[in-house]
């Protein structure tokens, strides 16, 4: 009998890379992984973009090292509502949640719920084929689209507003998206950033890419570009190596001359907050006004409002991209300012701060929504660790029930119909052999009835 | 000749662990660890042995004379995150 059954709730990169991590570690532990759809792979799925393929290949890893390590995989079942949290501590020595942060943070400005005003999240879930988002339908119809945000995903999403058709159809982008970004008036494509250039959150590989579209221009103002006294002695004396790439990348592309010839353009304003969406029932317009970069009492660079000048952008469509924000998981504690689990090194804290016996999380709802994919794997470590000390100092008693025939018949009864590895790897090999035979990465299947009756 | 990484990087530190010469930086730990956007290798201590390219899970590293043409930039790119601090002085650190 296994020395200890792990569950994994959410197959994400931070479940995964724990799975993987747990399965070297401790090589006579049993770990089965929880997911609330019927695929894995979380944002490496869902959220990488369908033009990065070369980073979805990371899936080959999580397969052979999850999955062909032995883990088992329980897809189409959520923690919380198929089976409860009290459900897992009485089937499992231990639990770890990997949840990510499913929701997005708001703006707070008035109109931000008018539609044609969308997070950018749900965009991206929407070109991705993540099956709870096929329904949406994004207006793409007037001439300038909005990108509120300076971060990856706001390249991403401005990346997918320009791409051409051609360039779309040789990635694994959604049918559903593909058929609405076809017939894309979306023309130019502001994007909104609050503070200044040395500040923008953008890769410079990303920024790079977005300065290099063929057939796109970037346009960014000289004047928008030049830094103010703070930002410049910041970036000399403290700038990170990606902040002096991407503020020499924008001195260039303000440098280079305006591409006439260009099917679309991306225009980057920079110092600009957003104040109010307007609109008479949908989106036509956002006011912005200028910002200027002051020091804040612990030092850091802040923007504060300018002037009281307001500046009208015309639009049909605006995507927010300010950053994603977890939500609470039913029966476990969570930090409601810090939107995370509360955690000491990825061991679960109760109320009073002392550890939760046999629960831990790792990945975004551990740490928040920060870093890149290969952050989870030195998250997951961490993690794993803790539960491996816990483990060999016999902190965590053997559950009510022990062995894997309790917790199976348990999901019999609710979900008969629960997605196996077998399962995912038939609506895998399926959506590759479409895409095989549509000269594409992958065709995916983008509704739970189609995924479910491929994994049959 | 040297190997390089590209843009493509999502920081899994498989590189770092396999690598002989120790010439991938930054490393976990490292001051400017968590806000570097992917790892680089030092042009001038390269063997060109070629393991971290094995263990690379995205297909990021690249021989230079193979990069492709959207990653061109990253020969320079490589090289310069070392003009500022080398191996050398992150190895003494």
């Amino acid at each position: 009998m296994a020395a200890a059954r792990v569950a994994i709730v959410g197959a994400g990169p931070a479940g995964a890379f724990a799975a993987d991590r747990l399965l070297r570690a401790r090589g006579d532990v049993e770990v089965d992984l929880f997911e609330r759809l019927p695929t894995p792979w979380g944002l490496l799925r869902a959220g990488v973009a369908p033009d990065h393929q070369e980073i979805k290949r990371l899936d080959e890893t999580f397969d052979q090292q999850t999955l062909g390590r032995g883990c088992r995989f329980f897809g189409d079942v959520e923690v919380g509502v198929d089976v409860s949290h009290d459900e897992l501590m009485r089937h499992y020595t231990a639990v770890i949640y990997a949840t990510g942060a499913q929701t997005d943070k708001s703006l707070g400005i008035p109109g931000e719920e008018l539609a044609g005003s969308w997070p950018a999240t749900e965009f991206v879930a929407w070109y991705n084929g993540h099956p709870d988002y096929r329904e949406l339908q994004f207006d793409l119809s007037s001439r300038r689209a909005v990108v509120i945000g300076n971060g990856n995903v706001a390249a991403d999403v401005t990346r997918m507003l320009t791409l051409s058709p051609a360039e779309l159809e040789h990635t694994d982008v959604a049918d559903h998206a593909l058929e609405a970004l076809r017939h894309s008036r979306v023309e130019d494509v502001a994007v909104l950033g609050r503070r200044g250039p040395a500040q923008a959150a953008f890769t410079s590989a990303e920024l790079r890419e977005l300065g290099r579209l063929d057939g796109v221009d970037l346009r960014v103002d000289a004047d928008e570009v030049e830094l103010d006294p703070l930002s410049q002695r910041w970036l000399a004396e403290q700038g990170t190596f990606t902040a002096r790439k991407n503020v020499a990348l924008l001195r260039e592309f303000a440098a280079r001359p305006p591409r006439s010839e260009s099917r679309r353009a991306i225009v980057l304003r920079f110092l600009r907050s957003p104040v109010e969406i307007r609109g008479d029932g949908r989106v036509e317009a956002i006011d912005v006004r200028r910002n200027e970069i002051v020091q804040a009492g612990d030092g850091s660079l802040r923007p504060r409002p300018a002037d009281e000048a307001v500046e009208t952008i015309e639009c049909g469509l605006v995507l927010r991209s300010v950053g994603y924000r977890a939500v609470p998981l039913p029966g476990v504690p969570f930090d409601e300012r810090s939107f995370v689990l509360p955690n000491d090194g990825g061991r679960v804290l109760a109320a009073g701060g002392e550890p939760l016996p046999g629960v831990y999380a790792v990945g975004w709802i551990k740490r928040g929504p920060t870093g890149i994919l290969g952050t989870n794997k030195r998250d997951a470590e961490e993690t794993v660790a803790c539960l491996a000390e816990d483990l060999a100092a016999g902190a965590l008693p053997a559950p009510e029930h022990a062995g894997s025939e309790q917790i199976d018949a348990l999901l019999a009864e609710r979900k008969p119909e629960l997605v196996t590895i077998d399962g995912w790897r038939a609506i895998d090999a399926d959506e590759l052999r479409n895409g095989r035979e549509a000269g594409r990465p992958r065709v995916k299947l983008a509704s739970r009835d189609e995924l479910l009756a491929a994994a049959r | 000749m040297t190997y390089v990484i590209a843009g493509s990087c999502i920081k899994d530190d498989s590189c770092i662990e396999v690598c002989p010469v120790d010439c991938i930086h930054p490393k976990p730990g490292a001051p400017d660890f968590e806000t570097a956007e992917q790892l680089y290798i030092d042009p001038g201590l390269c063997i060109d042995c070629d393991a971290c390219v094995e263990a690379c899970p995205v297909d990021a590293i690249f021989a230079d004379f193979e990069v492709p043409e959207k990653f061109a930039y990253a020969l320079e790119l490589n090289a310069e995150f070392f003009e500022e601090s080398g191996t050398a002085e992150r190895t003494a650190a």
